[in-house]
């Protein structure tokens, strides 16, 4: 049997029967990992000594029988934004790239407990600021379905799942990378709702916007990932204290629920004509299913965008303040006073976007500009809030496009970094309204995967994960052409 | 040409919570460099801030007990800057929504009652310490994280200080106030009481105010008693001079020159780009909140001294003293309620024989051996007739140092007092046998004598003798 081609459910299984052990699941995946990932570049770090520990642990307790969760013995890999105690975590920047956190983030001491084992930590855009994981320290990652094309924003670990070097990975979502990076390798990403998945751990970009999540081949084993990250945490204010909802019964039927499809979406925006065919032919497979489609208005779009740029960088800037070379991670070797200290490590520790961000963020939060831009943004986000929230009145949820067109090819949108930002238009409401959104493959345009948005209200994921399930039907598992498997 | 001066303060003051304001760790003085700390305290990527209850809960105390409205709403600000002590290159603090404001503190100065304003108290956090060592290329710099993250309450007051010394009375009764509802240590020399003060002079009868000059590096209330006198015949002279102050500035006080030195000018001070933490929610704090809070603090001292002056009838000065800190004035009360007497005598108690032995031990009064029930038992042993005032003298001070009861000094020393009177009038007959020059003297007219022959009569008992009976059966000897 081949291992590293089964989904969740698949590998459980083979677990449960004692057909496998989570031992040789995990060799399996390494090895895979061996094969393709130079080329790939998807992970930053292989913890190979560390997931055969795991996995025999993992052993040990399915032996017992006691402590198994649907994770116990996975392998499950981490975008290197996201703190492992003991674990190199660089968050693909010269900054941290020798940095080795004395904690676990939330999200994986959760996964450790639920007995998963963490294979590797995977490659985004340095501090997860870009859209295509060329910013990344590390080089690019490479989308398995044309090594010559980006993978998206958190690249390294969708381009891992989707080349099946880990059936499961967990990233990050502050604009829209998560999604879109699902969309552009063919497979599901789910961010959750603000508040959602603690944020203890998660090196901070967008303290107001982002949120980590799961990526898999499966809308149900992207589910299982999420019942296990998500929930309360003391260690992070910003996190819900109530419990996660239910997420039960997702096989149910959908026949009946209203979909909305934003106008502002449509026409005016970008889409490539081939995309906006596959949009609408998905639109028509769900109003076959017995779903209702009604247009819905979200005029505040056309400031989403910038306003997002702006908080982005206000919060980021601050957030990236901390990395100075005083306490941890990259110093410049040369320097004669602090001030110096301060200006030469992070100029050589940065790259050049973070190093607009930062520039940008300190701009916007000055006390010139603090009305102009700050403020004026934060206004725009409550009108963003509103549209939805006056859109949702009438619909259940709401459907959009993920990207406007196929992966770019590596290198082509770098000359003008606006550009980048612009990739990020479908995306940035979920971040700015905090609701919860996720990304699950609709076909294929010119034999590249292209993804299908869901959005809806807060509460409403199990609505969103029953619609995605009847839509992954639709469109297939998107298999990577045979010379890649 | 007469002036005003106008003086603000702006005092920073370190809570006594058991954790520090955003993380859990210790938030006790004095621990091995680096030894209580976090990856929250330390600016670790992924760490988040967590507002420790009890933090906010001292913030709403010391409110209470200025006098301010508690907000119901109220929410914290990053005031970004970079230096090495700030692990997170941001301060969490407080900008437009602060938790208290509009307060007010009461002073009494020699021409009266003042009510000083107090605009706002904000609850923020502490940065940490930096030691320099040399300098040029041999220098170095050492950080220590214990104090980051230490919550801080930064207290400001109007400009309604009109002198230096009134500046003075205002920061003794703040740090009173403090230290009474157990907020802080509020020590000066332990960096848990801070203050920066504002001043600026205008013209008798001005409404404007005039250039202010911050001044910093006050170390102690002389210090800053010290600095405004320097500054305001500073301010003072340049404006006789017609040389007003051209802009605002800081200026550090220099303790050896003892002068104000001219650090930088105020526009310099840094934009700090504030913005509302996102992670941290806004605190909101309901009426019933507020008044649980009320519900736990003590009688503030200038109730108690109102009340000491009414049911005790002291007069103002000892209720000031004996109010002044918690300690006394708890120690005081429990005195008074085991002794039952005189409230007049406890108070001369407490103020002379008790703080003159404090203060030569360089003692706090929780740390003396002595109990309020012990000291209430020596004054009814003095009442009783059992010892003389004298001798009590002696006996508390050995109860001070050795902490023993009363009774059991007494009779270990055998001081009881002797008033048996055929004993002191055989003593009496001795020493008028003895001395029979001064008996002459007395019988002479020399009233003075008699003083000398009472003493001889204390020396011959070894100070035991009832005084009053001995002066008495010595006259009626004498007179025979």
């Amino acid at each position: 049997m081949e291992l590293c081609t089964m989904c969740l459910g698949e590998l459980r299984k083979a677990l449960d029967n004692k057909e496998a052990s989570s031992k040789e699941i995990t060799a399996a995946f390494l090895k895979r990992i061996r094969g393709f990932n130079p080329e790939l570049n998807a992970l930053v770090t292989v913890t190979e000594e560390e997931a055969l520990a795991a996995a025999g642990e993992a052993d040990t307790r399915l032996a017992r029988g006691n402590g198994v969760t649907p994770l116990t013995g996975i392998p499950v890999a981490v975008a290197d934004n996201i703190c492992t105690q003991g674990v190199r975590t660089t968050c693909s920047s010269r900054m941290l790239e020798d940095f080795i956190p004395p904690y676990d983030a939330t999200i994986v001491s959760r996964l450790k407990q639920a007995g998963a084992v963490l294979i590797g930590k995977t490659n985004l855009d340095e501090f997860a600021a870009g859209t295509s994981t060329e910013y990344s320290r590390f080089g690019p990652a490479r989308n398995p379905w044309d090594v010559n094309r980006t993978p998206g924003g958190a690249g390294g670990a969708a381009a891992a799942v989707a080349a099946g070097l880990a059936p499961l990975a967990v990233g990050s979502d502050t604009g829209g990378s998560l999604r879109r990076a699902a969309a552009f390798c063919g497979i599901t990403g789910i961010k959750p709702a603000y508040g959602r998945v603690s944020r203890y751990g998660l090196a901070a970009l967008g303290s107001s916007l982002e949120q980590a999540g799961p990526l898999a081949r499966r809308v149900d084993d992207a589910a299982a990932l999420y019942r296990v990250i998500a929930g309360p945490d003391p260690y992070d204010t910003t996190c819900l204290p109530t419990p996660v909802e239910d997420l039960d019964r997702l096989e149910e039927g959908i026949d009946g629920l209203k979909i909305g499809i934003p106008r502002e979406y449509f026409t005016g925006a970008e889409l490539l004509p081939e995309m906006k065919n596959l949009l609408l032919s998905t639109v028509k497979s769900l109003e076959e299913m017995g779903v209702r489609t009604v247009e819905v208005s979200l005029p505040s779009t056309r400031y989403a965008l910038a306003a997002h740029i702006l908080l982005a960088a206000a919060e980021g800037g601050s957030n990236l303040a901390r990395y100075d070379g005083v306490r941890y991670g990259y110093r410049s070797p040369e320097t004669k006073d602090i001030f110096s200290l301060y200006t030469k490590t992070r100029q050589e520790g940065f790259g050049d976007e973070v190093k607009r961000r930062i520039i940008t963020g300190t701009l916007v939060l000055s006390t010139e500009c603090y009305n102009d831009y700050y403020l004026r943004a934060q206004k725009i986000r409550t009108l963003v809030i509103k549209d939805f929230s006056k859109a949702f009145s009438g619909c259940d949820l709401i459907l959009a496009p993920v990207n406007s067109g196929l992966p770019p090819k590596v290198g082509e949108k770098r000359s003008n970094p606006l550009d980048m930002y612009l990739e990020e238009y479908f995306t940035v409401a979920a971040n700015l309204t905090g609701i919860p959104a996720l990304s699950v493959p609709g076909g294929l345009v010119d034999g590249l995967p292209a993804g299908v948005q869901l959005m809806g209200p807060a509460g409403a994921e199990r609505t969103l994960l029953r619609v995605a399930r009847r839509l992954e039907t639709v469109a297939g598992e998107l298999l990577i052409p045979a010379r890649k498997k | 040409m007469a002036y005003e001066t106008v003086i603000g303060l702006e005092v920073h003051v370190e809570l006594k919570t058991a954790a520090k304001v955003f993380c859990g760790c210790d938030a006790r003085f004095g621990a091995e460099a680096n030894t209580r700390t976090c990856p929250g305290c330390l600016g670790f990527p992924g760490s988040l801030p967590v507002l420790n209850k009890q933090a906010v809960n001292f913030t709403i105390m010391a409110g209470l007990a200025l006098h301010c409205r508690i907000a119901p709403f109220s929410r914290f600000h990053r005031k970004q800057y970079f230096y090495p002590d700030l692990p997170g290159a941001y301060q969490i603090s407080q900008y437009d929504l602060p938790l208290c404001e509009k307060g007010r503190l009461e002073i009494v100065t020699p021409e009266g009652k003042r009510t000083i304003g107090i605009n706002r108290i904000h609850l923020e956090e502490e940065a940490g310490r930096t030691y320099h060592s040399g300098s040029g290329p041999e220098g170095y710099s050492l950080l220590d994280h214990n104090r980051s993250g230490l919550g801080l309450i930064e207290i400001v007051s109007e400009p309604d200080l009109r002198s230096p010394a009134e500046a003075r009375t205002y920061l003794e009764k703040l740090q009173t106030i403090l230290q009474y509802i157990e907020v802080s240590d509020c020590k000066m020399e332990e960096g848990s009481f801070r203050c920066d003060a504002n001043i600026s002079l205008r013209p008798v009868g001005g409404k404007d105010f005039g250039r202010r000059v911050e001044l910093k590096n006050l170390n102690s209330f002389k210090a800053i008693q010290a600095a405004l006198e320097y500054e305001e015949g500073r301010q003072s002279a340049l404006l006789d001079a017609g040389t007003p102050l051209e802009r605002e500035e800081s200026r550090a006080w220099d303790e050896t020159r003892g002068s104000t030195v001219f650090m930088r000018p105020k526009e310099k001070a840094g934009d700090y780009r504030y913005f509302p933490d996102p992670d941290l929610v806004p605190v909101v704090v309901d009426d019933g909140w507020v008044e649980k809070v009320r519900q736990s603090l003590p009688e503030l001292p200038e109730i108690k001294r109102e009340r000491y002056i009414k049911e005790y009838g002291l007069p103002l000065y000892d209720a000031d003293v004996l109010s002044s800190s918690r300690p006394t004035a708890e120690f005081f009360e429990a005195v008074v309620k085991a002794y039952g007497g005189d409230v007049k005598v406890v108070s001369n108690w407490v103020m002379v024989e008790l703080a003159r032995l404090l203060n030569m031990e360089k003692m706090e009064l929780p740390a003396a051996k002595i109990t309020p029930e012990s000291l209430a038992g020596l004054l009814k042993m003095v009442d009783e007739g059992t010892i003389s005032g004298k001798i009590a003298k002696t006996v508390f001070t050995e109860m001070f140092y050795s902490g023993k009861k009363p009774r059991q000094i007494v009779e270990e020393k055998g001081l009881v007092q002797i008033s048996d009177k055929d004993l002191i009038t055989a003593v009496v007959q001795k020493v008028i046998a003895g001395n029979p020059d001064s008996v002459a003297d007395y019988r002479g007219g020399k009233t003075k004598a008699l003083g000398f022959l009472v003493g001889q009569v204390m020396k011959e008992t070894r100070g035991r003798a009832n005084p009053a009976m001995a002066n008495t059966l010595l006259r009626e000897e004498l007179d025979k």
